[in-house]
């Protein structure tokens, strides 16, 4: 019953080379420096590293919110020029509306949709239902807790049917109990609504708990370090991290951001 | 068992008592105090007024007693000159302010949407808005006549170029992640600007409204002091004529108290409309 962890073999998100470089006061900043990456459709792909790798910025790229400097990104196959509704976008600081209800927020997504009003109302019903909000949605955002907004901004990211879920740490606010409940709400949501996700954490656990493989970057400039396919069966759940096989990619992991770690604090060291 | 407690001593110390008091750093106080103390401040000055005039202390020519101010308002009130002047003051500044916000609206709202226009322009306004308004009286006579249009540019640009200001940093502080969310989401930048960037910052701009009409209040006496046969403003000019201090402080006073209203009435309609903003 459960789809191939790996997802359709046919790329869906191709990162070509991509390099961005800060010009400020001073030398230039190579922020990103030829980064390639093929992801697949359907993939759930984690993003970590250490602050300053440059993983949000390649996500913010991929999202065309921001402009590689050189290389090229292309989704199936068209060069990405700007921001599009192919991708959805779930930011670390909720970012909804809050002058509009959960409803409302919603909604919103869905006004470039054509669609009659009948069937937009039972899709924002329905993911209102999918993310565990319903009796909130005449509530407005501030009047919830972060874990409930952040569950706005994944529906409301969702509801328009985008290929692609672009993720910048988006439980990096959250507490512990909660961030773990949102991980296996996105998994649960993610099952129900298949779409290639790319998601920035620098959260090993998260990272290796949610996706079919892992990229870890290295820092200064940002490069992809390792690529690790995590070929834990699905339908997870938090029974997982106990599971020898999490606790092996984990160490993997965390030793490699530990030596990019330590890279950094000896380029820092006058 | 006895010598247990002695030794760790939780007999012994009696439980620390909380620390109360109203002069905690940033802590909360009741609120009838937090009012009370409002209210007995003035009522005290309110007091030592009435006691260093009724005692003769001051010459009521400097300092007529609170008495004869309210005689003086009850006059003027009788006699129809106090609902004349205020209603045409009203007026003006009505005016005046709505036209300085009709166009600083806009105005602000590019600047801190574009950086582009806020290079453009913020140097310019920067510059203008220190310029001294009551020096412009004899151009804006030139320009506007010794109308009421005089005296409404007068509160305008009293208003205005602070205004504009204040609402481009409004805008600047909503989160740059709404517009990005509207740019995921495929939005146009006018539809980014009216249906996001407009209502995220509407309770900042809200607050900058009742701020700058409490400033276009301030200058009714400068925009009056020109050629101008009623008005709130005018009655205190007048006034200095005749030493009339009585109406002078009357006036000032109530210029003040309309002011506190205005701006009451602002905070409450802005409660009401922003209500998503708890």
């Amino acid at each position: 019953m459960t789809p191939p962890a790996s997802g359709d073999t046919a790329t869906l998100i191709a990162i070509d080379r991509v390099g961005k470089v800060y010009e400020g006061r001073g030398s230039p900043v190579v922020a990103i420096d030829e980064v390639s990456l093929d992801i697949g459709r359907n993939q759930f792909v984690a993003i970590v590293g250490t602050s300053g790798c440059g993983k949000s910025t390649l996500l913010n790229m991929v999202a065309g919110l921001d402009d590689p400097t050189s290389g090229s990104i292309a989704i199936d196959g068209r060069p990405v020029l700007g921001p599009g509704r192919d991708r959805g976008f779930v930011f670390q600081s909720y970012s909804l509306f809050d002058w509009m209800t959960v409803r409302g927020n919603i909604r919103f997504a869905l006004e470039k949709t054509r669609m009659p009003a009948a069937e937009k109302a039972a899709l924002v019903d329905r993911f209102i239902r999918e993310v565990g909000l319903a009796g909130f949605e005449d509530a407005y955002p501030r009047q919830l807790s972060g874990g409930m907004r952040q569950r706005v901004a994944i529906a409301r990211a969702l509801v328009y049917k985008p290929a692609i879920l672009l993720m910048d740490e988006p439980f990096g606010a959250l507490d512990a109990q909660t961030r773990g409940m949102m991980q296996e709400l996105l998994l649960n949501v993610w099952e129900d609504n298949r779409v290639t996700v790319m998601f920035v954490t620098h959260d090993v656990d998260e990272a290796v708990f949610l996706a079919d493989r892992v990229i870890v970057m290295a820092s200064r400039p940002g490069r992809v370090k390792k690529d690790i396919a995590i070929d834990i069966p699905r339908p997870r759940s938090f029974e997982v991290l106990t599971d020898p096989d999490f606790t092996r990619f984990k160490r993997e992991i965390l030793a490699d951001i530990r030596e990019e770690t330590l890279k950094v604090m000896a380029m820092e060291r006058p | 068992m006895k010598t247990d407690t002695i030794r760790t001593g939780t007999k012994a110390m009696p439980p620390r008592p909380r620390r109360r008091g109203l002069f905690r750093l940033r802590q909360d106080i009741p609120a009838p105090i937090y009012s009370a103390a409002g209210i007995a401040v003035p009522l005290v000055l309110l007091l030592i007024w009435w006691a260093v005039t009724s005692l003769g202390i001051v010459r009521p020519l400097f300092l007529p007693s609170p008495m004869e101010i309210v005689a003086e308002g009850w006059r003027q009130l009788r006699e129809g000159i106090l609902w004349a002047d205020a209603s045409v003051s009203m007026y003006r500044i009505l005016v005046g302010w709505l036209a300085a916000t009709v166009i600083a609206v806009p105005i602000g709202v590019l600047m801190g949407s574009y950086r582009i226009v806020e290079g453009a322009l913020e140097p310019l306004i920067s510059t203008v808005r220190y310029m001294p308004v009551v020096a412009l009286i004899p151009l804006s006579i030139l320009w506007a006549g010794i109308g009421d249009v005089q005296k409404i540019l007068i509160l305008f640009l009293g208003t205005f170029f602070q205004q504009v200001l204040l609402i481009m940093d409004n805008v600047k502080n909503i989160d740059m992640n709404l517009i990005r969310a509207g740019q995921t989401l495929g939005m146009r930048n006018i539809e980014i600007l009216m249906r996001i960037v407009i209502p995220a910052a509407s309770p900042g701009i809200w607050d900058t409204f009742r701020i700058t009409i409490g400033w276009t209040w301030t200058y009714l006496v400068v925009a009056e002091l020109v050629a101008a046969s009623e008005g709130l403003g005018r009655r205190i000019m007048d006034a200095q004529r005749y030493l009339a201090t009585d109406t002078i402080l009357f006036g000032t006073l109530f210029i003040g108290l309309l002011g506190l209203l205005t701006d009451v009435a602002f905070k409450r309609f802005g409660r009401a409309m922003f209500h998503w903003n708890r």
